[in-house]
């Protein structure tokens, strides 16, 4: 399995409109593949274990970028930078629960480049696979992760169907917990899809993570009003804290009222290969204080149902601690 | 091919009249390979240092791979080329960017620094560049392009950053010889905070 400093020969397309961009991505289907900053994309490219034909560069958009405010929230575009989502005044005024995630992404320059949709739209972290082993994601018919020798201490706790590969973004926690909707576009025209549907496991497509078909351009982020200046907390747990990706994450938005926490959504990331909400631990807190009396009455819950692998028990406790944190804090 | 070629060279002889006979240079071959393709222009025109420069780069090319072996400009380190270390930094309009992780062809109508392009047309040093020769910021030396470039993009920002502001600034950035603190010891004598 060499890796290769150059990209093989490709051909790149830079569309300034985004009309043009959804005729080239329905022409070149499965032939071709979208880039935003690039930096899900290149690695895969340079170690030859994807072979696009065709990049489609969505840079050039500018209607893809930016925040805007609406009738019921605010939209973000799809191709504004991570930087520009962890910094924009609307958002961190507003949905700090979202800055807070989109600013402990990967590295500085990365966040420079790379964009939300990218990070929503980016494949497994699972290394037999990025190395280009043929396993059920790749189309094969074995997962390489779930055999007594393997390496799994990063993968899946829940929900694995042969494969155990987690979701890697750190942005869409905080997406599933602020209720977003996904605007999707292509040339026969445009569908809303709300986060926690967006996001796929290996029941559903074992070789993508989202809804996304070919042809199809992300084109925008809505997040409703409703969440907007809540009470949020965001943690993210990580071997190191720059280029590494959450060994378990938790994004999680309250309501309170009288003392009480009336709604809230809360959301694990790396536990499963979609965002997990915690429905029971959200259940079981409403109408109780954010306090530690209720942190001990839901311990262990988070993690209830869990079926770690060889290597990631320690996630189950990691969970609950991290409950118990948001809880607390 | 003589044997006084180096390897540098070779390569670049390589890139520009796409054939060489030798199979060592097999990757660089296959991907300097002249085959239509459908899209972008090859020829460019890229701002670079201030200058202009005209390049014919392919269109899957990176900026890291056009820097040092098309324009000669080899001050920009390739360590891991897979935005895992940092020691590509430039900026891009200000802003840093992994370079073994941009596509040349995405910075066309941008303005490029790179680590040659920071000193004074009388070839005093940028003062950062300055701040980590006093503070003997470097070890061996190998990321401290990269180091430089996030520390001047930082400081056009924020003249008078915290130690952990910088700390941050600098954290898309790995030393392999674990020289961090002196490099935020010159980021704070750049910005006037340390004598
Ligand atoms: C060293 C390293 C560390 C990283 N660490 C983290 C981390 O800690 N947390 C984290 O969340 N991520 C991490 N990443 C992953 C990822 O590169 C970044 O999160 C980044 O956000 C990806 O965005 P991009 O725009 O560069 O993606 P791209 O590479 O441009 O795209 C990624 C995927 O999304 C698709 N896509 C892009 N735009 C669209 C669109 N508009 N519509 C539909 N599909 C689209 C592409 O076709 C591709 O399949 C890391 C990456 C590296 C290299
Ligand atoms: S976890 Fe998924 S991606 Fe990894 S080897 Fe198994 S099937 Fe492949
Ligand atoms: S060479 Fe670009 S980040 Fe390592
Ligand atoms: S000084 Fe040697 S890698 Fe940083």
């Amino acid at each position: 399995m060499p890796a290769f400093d150059n990209m093989p020969d490709m051909e790149l397309y830079q569309p300034v409109q985004i009309d043009d961009a959804l005729a080239l991505a329905a022409r070149l289907a499965e032939r071709g593949w979208l880039v935003g900053g690039g930096q899900d994309t290149y690695g895969w490219i340079k170690d030859r274990n994807k072979r696009p034909e065709a990049l489609i560069d969505l840079n050039g958009i500018e209607s893809l970028r930016g925040v805007r405010e609406t009738e019921n929230g605010i939209e973000i575009g799809a191709l504004t930078t991570l930087t520009e989502v962890a910094t924009n005044p609307i958002i961190t005024q507003r949905y700090a629960l979202l800055s807070k995630a989109a600013s402990v992404v990967a590295s500085p320059q990365i966040r420079n480049a790379g964009t939300l949709a990218g990070n929503l739209a980016q494949d497994v972290r699972c290394w037999y696979y990025r190395r280009g082993l043929d396993c059920y994601r790749a189309g094969g018919n074995l997962c390489y992760a779930d055999t007594p020798e393997a390496q799994n201490r990063e993968h899946a706790i829940f929900n694995a169907s042969r494969c155990v590969a987690v979701t890697p973004s750190d942005t869409a926690p905080a997406l599933v917990a602020l209720e977003a909707q996904m605007v999707i576009t292509s040339t026969s025209g445009q569908r809303v899809v709300a986060a926690e549907d967006f996001f796929v496991g290996p029941d559903v497509n074992i070789e993508s993570t989202t809804v996304l078909r070919d042809g199809e351009i992300l084109t925008a982020v809505r997040i409703p009003a409703k969440w907007a200046n809540a009470e949020f907390y965001y943690e993210k747990v990580a071997d190191r804290n720059v280029w590494d990706f959450a060994l378990v994450s938790i994004a999680g938005a309250m309501r309170i009222e009288g003392g009480n926490i009336v709604e809230s959504s809360l959301v694990c990331g790396a536990v499963q290969c979609t965002p997990r909400r915690l429905t029971s631990v959200e259940r079981a807190i409403q109408g109780r204080p954010r306090n530690e009396a209720t942190a001990t009455m839901v311990a262990g819950m988070a993690s209830q149902g869990a079926r770690p692998l060889n290597q990631n028990a320690f996630k189950m406790p990691l969970m609950d601690n991290l409950v118990t944190k948001l809880l607390t804090a | 091919m003589t044997p006084r070629l180096t390897r540098r060279r070779f390569i670049k002889s390589v890139i520009f009249s796409g054939a060489a006979l030798s199979s060592g240079a097999g990757f660089y071959l296959a991907s300097a390979q002249t085959r239509p393709s459908g899209g972008v222009e090859r020829l460019v025109s890229l701002s670079i240092n201030g200058r202009t420069r005209r390049v014919d780069v392919m269109p899957q090319e990176t900026l890291a791979h056009t820097l040092r072996y098309k324009l000669g400009l080899t001050g920009t380190k390739i360590g891991c080329n897979r935005g895992e270390c940092g020691s590509c930094t430039v900026t891009i309009n200000d802003v840093t960017h992994y370079a073994c992780s941009t596509l040349t062809h995405s910075v066309k109508g941008k303005e490029v620094v790179t680590v040659e392009g920071l000193r004074a047309a009388d070839g005093t040093l940028h003062a950062v560049q300055q701040a980590f020769i006093d503070e003997l910021s470097p070890q061996c030396g190998f990321c401290t392009p990269g180091q430089i470039m996030s520390a001047v993009a930082l400081l056009k920002t924020n003249p008078r950053p915290t130690r952990d502001e910088a700390r941050q600034a600098l954290s898309g950035n790995l030393c392999r010889c674990g020289a961090y603190d002196h490099y935020l010891n010159g980021v704070m004598r750049a910005s006037g905070q340390l004598s």
